[in-house]
């Protein structure tokens, strides 16, 4: 035989799979990449983590300097915020945060909770098919859209409505707030209401119940953790909510006194001054304060829905 | 005797429950109204005067017939670069939550790391993106600040919609190819992944159409002008997206047509929202004929 070895060689390289050596470099590399890949993705959800950490750490550490010329009692008890004069009461935008989410919460919930109700119980199959996707395109709408329509025809008409001179405030951020978050609770407390067993509906259906008697006494109490969620959800969404609000509340720094007072809530606010402040400066830091309040109700909220949650569990 | 006479209880109970579905098929129906006016008036008002000009020019302070063209190329241009920075990461976090995480403490608290992250209000990005880029870096405000601020705004919701994806894949698949000897990355990229490829990419779209629209971080974070040129690749330019330009027009502009320019820009944001979630499924429906075959 006059094979040159370098022809040999790629020979073996050709049959690699056959020999031992080759299949040894194969499968060395196929655990090699196994473990890379694995530690990647481990990589990607730690550098999540950081992210998170980054943005509490960052928000507090600017935050909590606020305390060093304005005391605790000022900051949070206070509705005196006028920073040109040294004075930094933010009491009014936690308390109009406060009001804004709860009438949001008020007008949004029960038809929220209609539609789902509507979609899992009565609707038929070919209308659900329909109304489904079109709720997500709400979903899908720009959150200044719903501010710009807010200001161009929801205002308009409720100055006529209204008689006032100025229908800013937050019964129209209110409104605009509801479209917003209707979509996501609905479509949650759609699916905790689809996922209550069918047998449930078949035990009441056979004691004489009518629908509505079904729904009111039987699923609505059994998918009442679901819904709980769906709504915490919304509220997450209402509080941190920024450019809707903004164009339609009015962006005074004073107490909503009336539905129809122009006036500031904390993601207003903070949007309307942050860019024209120094960033070493009190004014700075008291905004970041007020950030650091929307991010630790956020975080209480989600960890509201993991304790419902749990319980849930625990029982099923 | 046939037993059955309804009493007034049963009769209440029939006619609140008539009542009650009536009420509930309003609601319904008036929702569904509701929404389509909704987009009726975002669309009429400005869609039917949108010129090819109207989207490439360049804006004008002073006289009316400014376009928006620097805006609309930013928006896809911060859009494309979020997500260039977010994907590898936000998928990679969920395929780690849906195939790897142990069933153990430490798994739940990256679970509550995740749900934290998605329920940090958006201008709250965009503070740090300030205090980070304008502030610890000092370039001021750009496309690259704006864009890898709105990639962590991004961040918890690719790895959600990753997740959900890859949990509904069948464990049949996953264990006919260990079966076959495969590692687990290898039974991942050739078999959970393509299953699950469909669902992973209408959620990117989601994502996608989310970030496209997005405001009160682009604000803090690339500011309210732009370099002034139409296709500008400069990631240190000021970076206005579509939708600032439509807060800045409504708001600060004293140019005479403001109110048509905020009604134009408003139609084309909402148009390439819906577009964004339709088409980049295209290529999803030849992908589904591929696999039934």
């Amino acid at each position: 035989m006059h094979t040159p070895i370098s022809e040999q060689a790629s020979q073996s390289s050709i049959l690699g799979d056959v020999t031992s050596k080759s299949k040894f470099n194969r499968a060395a590399r196929v655990r090699f990449t196994n473990r890379l890949f694995q530690s990647y993705f481990l990589f990607s959800i730690l550098a999540l983590c950081f992210v998170l950490a980054l943005v509490i750490v960052f928000i507090a550490k600017t935050g909590f300097l606020t305390f060093e010329t304005v005391s605790f009692k000022e900051f949070f008890l206070s509705f005196n915020w006028t920073p040109e004069e040294e004075h930094y009461g933010a009491a009014a935008f936690i308390v109009n945060t406060i009001i804004l989410t709860g009438l949001t919460l008020l007008i949004s919930v029960p038809i929220s909770i209609a539609i789902a109700i509507f979609n899992a119980e009565i609707a038929p199959a070919w209308f659900r098919s329909f109304i489904r996707p079109v709720l997500d395109l709400l979903v899908g709408i720009p959150s200044i859209v719903y501010g710009y329509l807010g200001l161009t025809v929801l205002i308009p008409f409720l100055r006529e409505w209204t008689g006032e001179g100025l229908a800013d405030g937050i019964f129209a951020a209110a409104l605009v707030l509801s479209l917003m978050i209707l979509p996501t609770i609905s479509r949650i407390s759609d699916d905790a209401i689809t996922a209550v067993p069918k047998k449930y509906r078949e035990a009441a259906y056979a004691l004489g119940s009518t629908r509505l008697q079904v729904i009111l006494k039987v699923i609505v109490p059994a998918a009442s953790r679901g819904i709980m969620t769906a709504v915490i959800l919304g509220m997450t969404r209402a509080i941190g909510e920024t450019m809707a609000v903004v164009m339609v509340i009015g962006n005074t720094a004073q107490l909503a006194t009336t539905l129809f007072t122009p006036t500031s809530v904390l993601t207003s606010n903070i949007v309307m001054q942050i860019s024209n402040v120094e960033f070493e400066s009190t004014w700075n830091y008291a905004l970041h304060m007020m950030a650091f309040l929307l991010l630790a109700i956020s975080m209480i909220l989600i960890l509201i829905i993991r304790f419902i949650r749990a319980k849930g569990g625990a029982q099923a | 005797m046939s037993g059955f006479t309804a009493t007034k209880r049963n009769i209440r109970a029939r006619f609140m429950d008539r009542t009650a579905t009536g009420l509930f098929w309003g609601i319904g129906l008036l929702i569904l109204l509701l929404i389509f006016w909704l987009l009726y008036t975002i669309m009429h008002k400005g869609l039917p005067e949108i010129t090819p000009k109207f989207l490439v020019d360049l804006p004008d302070e002073i006289e009316a017939g400014g376009g928006i063209g620097p805006m609309l190329f930013n928006s896809f241009y911060v859009l494309i670069l979020s997500l260039i920075f977010s994907i590898p990461i936000g998928v990679g976090a969920g395929i780690y939550m849906a195939e790897y995480a142990p069933a153990n403490k430490f798994t739940e608290g990256l679970r509550i790391c995740v749900e934290a992250l998605s329920s940090v209000p958006s201008i709250v990005f965009g503070m740090l993106g300030l205090a980070i880029f304008a502030e610890y870096f000092g370039i001021g405000l750009t496309i690259l600040g704006g864009s890898i601020s709105l990639a962590f705004l991004n961040l918890p919701m690719l790895t959600r919609v990753t997740e959900e994806a890859i949990r509904a894949v069948p464990n049949d698949l996953r264990n006919a190819s260990y079966a076959l000897g495969s590692t687990r990355f290898q039974c991942i990229r050739t078999v959970v992944l393509p299953v699950a490829m469909n669902a992973i990419v209408t959620g990117v779209c989601l994502v996608a159409g989310r970030a496209f629209g997005e405001s009160a971080v682009i604000i803090l974070t690339a500011g309210l002008s732009t370099s002034g040129e139409m296709w500008d690749f400069s990631l240190f330019a000021p970076g206005e997206t579509l939708a600032v330009h439509l807060w800045y027009v409504q708001s600060e502009a004293i140019v005479e047509d403001a109110r048509q320019i905020a009604d134009k820009s408003a139609a084309v944001l909402v148009f390439v929202v819906l577009l964004i979630n339709m088409v980049f499924r295209i290529p999803l429906w030849f992908n589904n004929r591929k696999l039934k075959r």
